[in-house]
């Protein structure tokens, strides 16, 4: 036997021997991000059916190789699996480098408990792809506000502009696919430009802490990402479409992606939305319709070593605004309020009149970006944008049709980072970004300039740490300094000039007078620093803490520097102020986090006091030959805001489920000792969930939406003479809408229609009651109720 | 690679280019159009033309309208009277009186005064009233106030407001001005 046994294997060598095959392939495996040499790394050779693992240095050895192309797949827990062609030519050396999946891992752990993506200590959080496919037919700040702690400032129904715990326009940054939006976010009644439809997940940061987007965001920063390229090859997208009742409209948004296993990638995106008059329970809302178009254009190269990003968008919204809205004077305003009907109620129609807005936003970026072995990430991006407002106000003559406000502002932004994840666990990113932007205000519409001709350039510089101290503990501190300047030229009439001082602190300012009108040329510049600094700590399993303290500091933007006139919409003359300078606000955050299999509880503290908060009030009244007009004027005051935001998910049953948002928010003016104006009131959002995966995956939720009046409110209410009455009476400007409660039903299902495909019907009524109500940061709360009830069909299809 | 190099050199290019795009050229400035600085009422009867004035010559600016009336009113008299609106930021002064002519169906004036009763002395085409030019009626002496408001796009057929009532005439205030009168 044993005889046999050693010719047989004596055999065998000849033949190997014959063949030469005794090639030995050896190497290590060691991590792309540090070096260290990876353990218990398998390798195969699927063509012999070889197998060996790493061992405790990383290192491999195949023998009795034949000379040749070997395909060699290599694998390891948390890797992505490689396949390599390695070519064996006598005793041949191969070193590899595999990639610690850290950044994906993050990703999905994200997805499960959707905690946080974006920072480490801030208050944050994530909203999937489901969440916001049901606010396709809506806005941004609509699918915003399941956040606790995010509200909206409203224009209507169709202009929503995010509010985060209390703070709004220049004070929130909304990034898209890494472009800080620049689309004159300052004004009251401009909404971000943006589709809703163009994110894959967007991520709402709380506070200043995230500083890589910006210092200035007092607020926080709404960053919304696309589609993640995978790689694979692989088409796919998905249509949305939806029917509502109210305002008789529809949306159509719809995505196609394709990737290649090679790192290629492409997606294409698109979305209309066009509806008519809307409706109040007890009548129409005349004159709100949208008209809504948009695409974008994703494409690239991804690999985990380097790639590049090119993207283009484009977005035209034409709103119109409540024509019961559009005011003569004080009196009007007086008439307006006390009139229990909007003063305009015609029949339906799709018609977008006058007063409206017709903006145009467009962002073009490209980026680059690449890994070096053992060291990190570094990436350079540079973007275009470009935003054209009109807003045409009810006008006579000639001029009927021209736009009372054409302003054209352009971007350019570049940026690099430079991201060092080579230390395990810890991570440090550098930062440097500069900005040139220019406003051009048209000065063919026959009014004068709200926003003044200028030029801003600003500079930013940033350094970011992330430490982990042990499993438990996580650590992260962030400084950025801002430079900004601006270089504005700007008319003044001469008699307001000579009101607000201006001839004495800036006389030199002047460069060119005309007699009822000064030419000036402000040039202000500023510095601002911002700081973070946070820890995560996880108690156990179930429990974690989270503190954070944040610096900021934010300059002045256009409209608190150099508005200047009258606005019609709102019945009032607006004025900015060349003294006003940045404000800086220190937020403490507090959160702390339950988890368990059925029970989620995130509750959300914060102290943010600012010192020098601009902010605007009405201030006085000034007659012109239309009557009196409130005036209202940019300020600085110390603030604070306190908040408490309280998210909790319950599982009651397998098919049973329990959601609860709610938030408290106190807003004072520490100078004044009174409260602040325009804070959001306080409410609790309550929603009952029911699955059934034998039927259809069928879902179906009731919502309670209770939003308490707003009883901290500061009285600006002003006394006017009415001349067609003779009487001199006072207009409440001030007093809030009452509390109201909303209820809204969702239901969707589903069905596969193949393999890759399913069609999901949803059916929802939003305001399911028809309850009539006003809400106190809805600036046309004045003139009319808000929506009424709204049936929504929404057909989903993936594909 | 070739790919992205070439992309790096376009992203460069770009900035390069806005970099040199500075221009010091001043803008233009806005002539505020559909301005009505003033209102002319010229009352005229046979003993004589009174005119009011209201004079506002920054607009929407913090300066406050110089209103003048030349001469007090006749008791028991009727006078005609006409309105002369003008935009004088413009050289020579802009003339609105046209524009409403024009679009006389959007336009209304109203008149409301304790002492002296008006009523419509003109008509758009389709027969309602205007109120560039009018009639006053006064009567006992006394002292008080004339208000003339012009509304823009107000509900004509509304109740009463054909008549000269306000209450029902909706539409925005172009023109709210007060003059004080006396009527000995």
């Amino acid at each position: 036997m044993k005889f046999y046994l050693t010719l047989c294997v004596f055999c065998l060598s000849l033949l190997a021997m014959a063949q030469e095959c005794n090639s030995i392939l050896k190497g290590t495996i060691d991590d792309f991000h540090d070096g260290t040499k990876i353990v218990g790394a398998s390798l195969y050779i699927e063509s012999l059916k070889k197998y060996t693992v790493t061992d405790l240095e990383g290192n491999f050895e195949f023998t009795n190789l034949c000379d040749g192309i070997y395909k060699v797949r290599i694998s390891h827990i948390a890797c992505e699996t490689k396949e390599l062609d390695i070519e064996v030519s006598g005793n041949t050396v191969y070193n590899v480098t595999l990639e610690h999946h850290i950044e994906e891992l993050e990703q999905v752990k994200v997805e499960g408990s959707s905690a946080k993506t974006q920072t480490n200590s801030s208050q944050e959080t994530v909203l999937k792809s489901k969440n916001l496919e049901a606010y396709s037919s809506g806005s941004l700040g609509d699918a915003l506000k399941q956040i606790s702690g995010v509200n909206s400032l409203n224009t209507g129904n169709t202009i929503v502009k995010p509010v985060i715990n209390g703070l709004h326009s220049s004070r929130i940054i909304v990034m898209t696919n890494g472009v800080r939006l620049q689309d004159q976010e300052w004004g009251i009644e401009h909404a971000p430009n943006i589709d809703i439809n163009s994110a894959e997940s967007i991520s709402v940061i709380k506070g200043s802490g995230a500083l890589a987007f910006g210092g200035d965001a007092i607020g926080g920063v709404v960053v919304m990402s696309p589609q993640r390229a995978f790689l694979k090859d692989s088409l796919f997208g998905k249509t949305i479409t939806s029917a509502q009742s109210n305002g008789r409209g529809y949306s159509i948004s719809s995505k196609l992606t394709r990737t290649y296993v090679k790192g290629w990638y492409i997606s294409g995106q698109g979305t209309l939305k066009r509806y008519g008059d809307f409706e109040a329970p007890d009548y129409s809302l005349t004159n709100t319709g949208l008209n809504s178009k948009s695409f974008s254009i994703n494409g690239g190269f991804k690999t985990f070593e380097k790639g590049f990003n090119v993207f283009y968008s484009f977005l035209n919204n034409e709103i119109a605004i409540l024509r019961s809205s559009h005011l003569g004077n004080a009196e009007d305003l007086e008439n307006a309020i006390n009139s229990p009907l909007p003063l305009t109620i015609n029949d339906f129609s799709y018609d977008i009149d006058a007063p409206k807005q017709d903006v145009t936003h467009q962002i073009f970026k490209t980026e680059f970006y690449k890994r070096f072995k053992r060291f990190g990430r570094l990436d350079v991006q540079y973007d275009f944008q470009n935003n054209k407002r009109l807003e045409f106000d009810i006008r006579v003559g000639d001029d009927r049709d021209k736009a009372a406000i054409d302003l054209n502002l352009k971007t350019h932004s570049i940026k690099t980072t430079l991201k060092l994840d080579s230390n395990h666990g810890n991570t440090y990113e550098f930062g440097i970004s500069a900005n040139y932007q220019n406003n051009f205000a048209n000065p063919n519409t026959g009014v004068r300039r709200l926003i003044p001709d200028y030029d801003k350039y600003d500079f930013g510089v940033y350094a970011i740490t992330d430490l982990t101290i042990n499993d438990k503990l996580r650590l992260d501190f962030g400084a950025r300094y801002d430079f900004n300047y601006y270089d504005a030229k700007k008319f003044y009439q001469t008699s307001r000039w000579e009101e607000r001082d201006y001839d004495i602190d800036f006389a030199d300012l002047v460069i060119e007078d005309l007699g009822t009108q000064l030419l000036v040329n402000p040039k202000f510049e500023y510095h601002n620093i911002s700081a973070s600094a946070g820890t995560t700590y996880e108690i156990n399993d179930h429990n974690a803490l989270l503190f954070n303290y944040s610096l900021s500091n934010r300059a002045p933007n256009p409209s608190e520097l150099f508005s200047d006139g009258l606005h019609h919409s709102a019945a009032r003359i607006e004025l900015g102020d060349l003294r006003i300078d940045q404000e800086t606000a220190n937020r403490f955050a507090f959160s702390y986090l339950f988890s368990s299999e059925k029970l989620t509880i995130n509750l959300e503290a914060f102290y943010n006091l600012v010192n020098d908060f601009i902010y605007i009030e009405p201030t006085g009244t000034e007659q012109t030959i239309r009557g009196a007009f409130p005036v209202w004027s940019y300020m600085q005051t110390n603030a604070s805001l306190l908040g408490l935001d309280l998210s909790v998910d319950y599982k009651i049953s397998k098919q049973w489920s329990f959601k609860n948002r709610s938030s408290i928010l106190k807003g004072r003016d520490l100078d004044l000792e009174r409260p602040l104006i325009d804070m959001p009131s306080n409410k609790t959002v309550n929603s009952l969930y029911y699955n059934n995966e034998k039927w259809l995956n069928f879902n179906a939720s009731l919502q309670s939406e209770l939003v308490l009046r707003q009883n901290d409110f500061p009285d600006n209410n002003f006394e006017t003479f009415i001349p067609t009455t003779g009487e001199t009476v006072l207009i409440d400007i001030s007093t809030p809408p009452p509390t109201y409660h909303l209820l809204h039903l969702n239901s969707d299902i589903t069905f596969a229609l193949t393999d890759k495909t399913n069609l999901n019907v949803g059916l929802s009524v939003q305001n399911l009651l028809n309850t009539s109500y006003r809400n106190y940061l809805n600036r046309l709360r004045y003139f009319a109720d808000d929506l009424g009830r709204n049936i929504v069909l929404q057909l989903k299809l993936n594909y | 690679m070739k790919k992205l190099k070439s992309i790096l050199a376009i992203t460069i290019l770009a900035i390069t280019f806005t970099a040199c795009s500075s221009d010091d050229d001043s803008p233009a400035p806005v002539n505020q159009e559909e301005v009505i600085t003033t209102l002319i009422a010229t009352l005229s009867s046979t003993s004589g033309n009174i005119t009011m004035t209201y004079r506002d010559l920054d607009g929407d600016g913090p300066d406050a309208a110089v209103v003048t009336v030349s001469s007090a009113l006749a008791a028991n008299a009727t006078y005609a009277g006409s309105l002369d609106l003008l935009n004088e930021t413009e050289s020579p002064a802009e003339s609105i009186t046209a524009e409403i002519e024009e679009e006389d169906d959007e336009h209304q004036f109203f008149f409301s005064s304790a002492l002296v009763s008006s009523a419509y002395a003109d008509m758009d085409g389709d027969g309602n009233p205007v109120g560039l030019a009018f009639t006053l009626t006064t009567g006992d002496v006394g002292t008080g106030n004339l208000t003339i408001t012009l509304r823009h796009e107000p509900s004509k057929s509304a109740e009463g407001v054909s008549d000269g009532n306000i209450a029902n005439a909706g539409g925005e205030t172009d023109i709210a001005v007060t003059f004080p009168i006396v009527v000995q």
